[in-house]
C-alpha cells in the first residue's frame, strides 16, 4: 500500500484547512496551489465542478472537495484521509481556544489583525471569482442565466435551493430532446 | 450516553445543512434548546470564534459544541459525525460521475449549471466583501452606508489585490501581510 500517497493527501489537506480564513470561495486560492500547483491532482476546470456540485449537496465545500479529490486519487479511504486532513487544524485550533483562550477574539490586537486579514481574503477572492467567471459564462446564453439568478438572489431574495433546482430542472428540460433519444 | 447522542444530532446536521457552514446555525440553536449543552448567547460567542478561528466555518461550529458538551472526545466526535454523509453522498458521486465524465449530456448539463453556481458565488462574495470592507449590500440605505465607510480597509483591499497581481506568493504571505498591517494601522 502506497502510505506516502495517503500522507501527501492528509498533509495537503492539513494545510488547506489550516491557511483559510472564511471558507468557500476563500479556499479556492489554497486549493489551486495545493491541488493544482503542487501535485497535480485535479484542474482548475475541476475544482470548479466540485464547487457546483458542493452547492447543491449537504456539507462544506471544503470536505467535498477533499473527498473528490481523495477518492481520485486513493479510492474511498483516500476521500476519507483527505477529509480528516482537512478538519484535523479545525479540531486541534477550536479545542486549544476552547479549553484555555476562549476570549482570544476581546482582545484589541487580534480583532484588529482579523479585520486586516479579512480584507486581504476578500482581495484574494477576486482572481478565484474572475477564473471562475471564465469557466461559467462563455455565451451569451449561459450570461443570460447567470444575471436571472444573480437577480432572483439579490433583489427577490429567493433561497439558493430553489434556484438550483431550478436551474437543474431547466438544464435537464432544454437538453430533454437528447436525453429521450 | 451523551456520545451516541452527539453522534445522531450531527450526523443530521450534516445530512440537511446545504450551502455551508453557517446553514447549520439554525439547527445549531434548536439543538441547544433541547438539550440544554449551552445557551444561545454561548452560540453566538461560538459563532464569532468559529468565524475568525482558520477552517471551515461549519467544521469549527461542530467542534466547539462538541467541546462545550463532552470535552476533546465530544469534540471530535461531533465533527467526525457531521463530515460522515457528505463522505458518504460524495464518494457515491464521484463514482457516478466517473462513468458519465465522457458522457455527452452530463457535459451539457454542466454547462447551464456552471453559471447558477458562479452567481450563488458571486451572491457569496459580496456578503463577505460587506462583512469586511465595505457593505454594498446596505446600499439602499444610503445614510449608514455613507457612515460606515473606512477608507483604511478599501485601502488594504485594494492594496493586497494590486500586490496579488503582481506578485506570486503563496496565498498565505498575502494573509499574514493583511493581518500585520491589520495590527498596524487599526
Amino acid at each position: 500500500m502506497d502510505k506516502t500517497k495517503f500522507g501527501s493527501l492528509y498533509i495537503s489537506f492539513f494545510k488547506i484547512g489550516l491557511f483559510t480564513f472564511g471558507g468557500g470561495l476563500a479556499m479556492l486560492p489554497m486549493f489551486e496551489k495545493e491541488i493544482c500547483e503542487k501535485h497535480n491532482w485535479a484542474t482548475t476546470d475541476e475544482i470548479l465542478d466540485y464547487y457546483s456540485i458542493s452547492q447543491m449537496t449537504p456539507g462544506v465545500i471544503a470536505v467535498n472537495v477533499a473527498t473528490f479529490i481523495g477518492n481520485k486519487e486513493k479510492g474511498i479511504l483516500g476521500g476519507v484521509v483527505a477529509t480528516l486532513g482537512v478538519i484535523s487544524p479545525s479540531i486541534m485550533l477550536i479545542s486549544i481556544i476552547a479549553a484555555f483562550i476562549n476570549n482570544i477574539y476581546s482582545f484589541p490586537i487580534v480583532q484588529n489583525l482579523l479585520k486586516g486579514l479579512a480584507c486581504g481574503v476578500c482581495a484574494l477572492m477576486i482572481p478565484s471569482l474572475i477564473k471562475f467567471y471564465k469557466s461559467s459564462i462563455k455565451n451569451i446564453f449561459t450570461f443570460i442565466i447567470f444575471i436571472v439568478c444573480l437577480f432572483l438572489l439579490l433583489v427577490v431574495k429567493i433561497s439558493p435551493i430553489y434556484i438550483i433546482i431550478s436551474t437543474i430542472i431547466f438544464s435537464v428540460l432544454i437538453n430533454i430532446k437528447e436525453i429521450i433519444k | 450516553m451523551i456520545y451516541l447522542l452527539l453522534f445522531i444530532e450531527f450526523f443530521k446536521i450534516g445530512l440537511f445543512s446545504i450551502g455551508g457552514g453557517l446553514s447549520t446555525i439554525p439547527f445549531l440553536s434548536e439543538l441547544g434548546i433541547k438539550y440544554n449543552w449551552y445557551t444561545q448567547k454561548g452560540l453566538i460567542d461560538m459563532i464569532a470564534v468559529s468565524e475568525s478561528t482558520p477552517g471551515p466555518i461549519g467544521i469549527n461550529m461542530a467542534t466547539y459544541v462538541g467541546y462545550k458538551t463532552a470535552g476533546v472526545l465530544g469534540a471530535i466526535l461531533a465533527s467526525l459525525s457531521e463530515v460522515l454523509p457528505a463522505i458518504i453522498i460524495i464518494t457515491i458521486i464521484a463514482k457516478t460521475i466517473s462513468n458519465f465524465k465522457n458522457n455527452d449530456y452530463f457535459n451539457k448539463l454542466l454547462i447551464y449549471i456552471r453559471p447558477c453556481t458562479f452567481a450563488l458565488i458571486v451572491t457569496a462574495f459580496i456578503n463577505v466583501f460587506s462583512n469586511s470592507v465595505l457593505p454594498i449590500n446596505q446600499i439602499n440605505n444610503i445614510n449608514a452606508f455613507i457612515n460606515s465607510i473606512d477608507i483604511r480597509l478599501i485601502l488594504i483591499f485594494i492594496g493586497i489585490y494590486l500586490l496579488k497581481t503582481k506578485t506570486k506568493y503563496h496565498p498565505l504571505v498575502y494573509i499574514v501581510i493583511s493581518a500585520v498591517i491589520g495590527i498596524i494601522i487599526f
